[in-house]
């Protein structure tokens, strides 16, 4: 595979590390507002999905959804200005930390009802369709999610008609605090696609290259017309469900497990080994990356709240 | 002018901005080629406009909702139809969570131009779940508007603006208006929300009336008139956007309301009119506010039961006669 584009994706996927330590950091201080559900250890999912994508090509998003929205190319200083509630936020205060969206680059929105972004996606492939353009439209939601009547409704609709939609389930395991073994008798999530008659793939969901290549043939499928492929993405989230949820329900062994294979030091060490990068080009990236996080900070910092008489107006066009 | 039926007046609209805009397209369970239309509203229209545009779907109301808010947010103008107004409860995340929040939350990123087409009321012995009148909920849901047209020539002008306009739009229709009569203009019109109509003028008495009621307050007026009581009737057309000026001039000159919904009287439609006028024009009025609603029963079945609990004539005759 092409090196630049592997140096690409390890360079997103450290920004949405350090974006994401940032934001935890910020949280620790008190300034942001309300909740946050962190993507941390789950980053190889949005970046080999998001890397086969065009700038015209829809993603929808979750609360859990900072990742998929840098990882499409949202703006640093917006999201996190958003997270902060400030007006310069992507939303103006609006949406916070649930609720990215950034249209002009396919972000279709970050949706906090779990599964309700499917039929959503699905959509939008009917509209990708109903156009006749060969753009796709792609839908990340969790294990959880598979279990809402949305995920029924949504693919077998998309599937019926043939719609480019990639369908992109992030198995953490863990629906909050519910383990998947508790409330589904398949063991994969992507077994659920033969009920529907499209393919369904289960993938090692931390190692990016892996994600890239299993959404790589869906995405061509999608853009050839062929309809909608499930690709489920075997991962798992470094810190709790939310805020300063502690996890005690995850086994200690279960969890270093996982952290032995975290997806960014996998691909460093891959890379390193194979000497396609080396040491000091890492490093530069990474003081570029922590540079470009720490500007988001303050640029969020600085900015102001937006004004208490603004919450009246948008309600309708 | 010509006379045509509101089903008819529905279709026309729908050939006509199918014509006007590509983007314009319709799904619905039971819509296309075979049935046509649980009511026939879209009769012919998937041979006319083909099966890309006029689409029948599988039975997933959310599905059918959720789809068309992520068309309508990706440039096209989805015209969805849930079969009976009851079944929108299977698509409320999208249309209350999804469709009327996404401009807002989003600040304003993107537009909703979806229209969701859903017959309510009752009258017709299907029972508790065919005969609802759920309008209400989607007024209490900022980011919806709600069109209740109660004639051919409203429902035609309505659902041209609904479908022209960018925010979702619950568009009520009634089972029993589909084959009432009304005369619409030949030429191309449309309604503006927000803008009721005085569907006939009095002095004495404001009845304020939604739908199928609105036939009823006539026909009560009607029969008023032979007891000198000269009633006026208010339409809103629109719930939200909601012609507050009219109803309340309206009741400054009569001095008198009587609200006439046929969804469940408590925090109903019926509710929020009578405060608006308490609010605003409480000085003007010569009597208590009267609500003729459903008396908070699910609609049962049996005609007799039925027609007990949904207002009619005489029920709104009996509230005029005790305020004047």
């Amino acid at each position: 595979m092409d090196t630049e584009k592997v140096a690409e994706m390890y360079r997103k996927m450290l920004e949405i590390r350090l974006f994401e330590e940032k934001v935890f950091e910020l949280y620790g201080q008190n300034l942001v507002p309300g909740t946050i559900h962190l993507y941390a250890g789950e980053e190889a999912v949005a970046v080999g999905v998001c890397s086969n994508l065009r700038k015209d090509d829809y993603i929808v998003s979750t609360h859990r959804g900072h990742g998929h929205c840098i990882a499409k190319g949202a703006n640093l200083d917006k999201t996190m200005a958003e997270i902060l509630g400030r007006r310069t936020g992507y939303c103006g205060g609006k949406g916070g930390s649930m609720h990215i969206a950034d249209f002009s680059i396919g972000v279709l929105g970050a949706t906090a009802v779990v599964g309700a972004g499917i039929p959503i996606a699905t959509g939008a492939g009917l509209s990708i369709k109903l156009r006749g353009t060969d753009q796709v439209a792609v839908c990340f939601f969790g294990d959880g999610a598979s279990n809402q009547g949305t995920f029924h409704e949504g693919i077998n609709l998309a599937a019926i008609w043939k719609l480019p939609v990639i369908f992109v389930c992030e198995n953490n395991l863990y629906a909050m605090g519910t383990r998947q073994t508790q409330v589904m008798l398949t063991k994969n999530v992507a077994e659920r696609a033969c009920a529907y008659g499209i393919p369904g793939v289960t993938i090692d969901g931390n190692d990016v290259l892996a994600v890239f290549q299993a959404t790589k043939e869906a995405v061509l499928r999608a853009r050839r017309g062929e309809g909608p492929t499930l690709v489920e993405c075997k991962t798992y989230r470094h810190k709790g469900h939310s805020r300063f949820d502690p996890a005690t329900y995850r086994p200690k062994e279960e969890v270093e497990e996982w952290l032995s294979k975290d997806p960014i030091t996998r691909l460093k060490r891959q890379l390193l080994q194979e000497g396609t990068i080396s040491n000091a080009v890492l490093a530069e990236m990474e003081k570029e990356v922590t540079e470009s996080v720490e500007a988001a900070a303050q640029f969020a910092k600085k900015s102001s709240f937006p004004l208490p008489g603004t919450a009246l107006e948008g309600v309708y066009v | 002018m010509r006379e045509i039926t509101y089903r008819d007046a529905l279709r026309e609209a729908l050939i006509e901005e199918m014509q006007r805009d590509k983007t314009v397209f319709l799904l619905g369970e039971d819509i296309g080629l075979y049935w046509e239309g649980a009511f026939k509203v879209t009769k012919e229209l998937a041979k006319r406009f083909g099966v890309e545009r006029v689409r029948d779907t599988p039975i997933s109301e959310s599905a059918i909702v959720g789809a068309a808010v992520g068309a309508a947010i990706t440039g096209m103008r989805p015209v969805a139809e849930i079969m009976f107004g009851d079944l929108v409860t299977l698509a409320m995340d999208q249309i209350v969570n999804q469709a009327a929040k996404i401009h807002y939350m989003f600040g304003g990123q993107a537009n909703v131009p979806l229209v969701i087409r859903t017959p309510f009321g009752g009258g017709v012995n299907i029972a508790a779940h065919h005969s609802q009148s759920l309008e209400a909920w989607f007024m209490h849901t900022p980011g919806l508007y709600v069109a209740t047209p109660s004639t051919p020539y409203d429902a035609k002008g309505l659902l041209k603006t609904a479908i022209r306009n960018d925010n979702p739009v619950v568009f009520c229709e009634h089972k029993l208006l589909y084959p009432i009569k009304g005369l619409i203009p030949e030429e191309e019109f449309t309604i503006p929300f927000g803008s009721a109509d005085i569907k006939r003028e009095g002095a004495d008495v404001t009845i304020v009336a939604t739908m199928f009621m609105v036939h009823e307050a006539l026909k009560a007026a009607e029969t008023l008139e032979k007891d000198n009581l000269s009633v006026e009737v208010v339409d809103p057309r629109t719930l939200i956007p909601l012609d507050k000026e009219a109803i309340v001039s309206s009741v400054k000159k009569t001095g008198h309301l009587i609200v006439v919904t046929e969804d469940c009287k408590t925090a109903g439609v019926g509710a929020e009119i009578a405060a608006i006028v308490a609010e605003e024009a409480i000085d003007y009025l010569d009597a208590p506010i009267r609500r003729v609603a459903e008396p908070d029963t699910p609609i049962p079945f049996s005609p007799t039961l039925e027609k007990f609990v949904i207002p009619n004539e005489e029920s709104i005759i009996k509230a005029v006669k005790e305020i004047v």
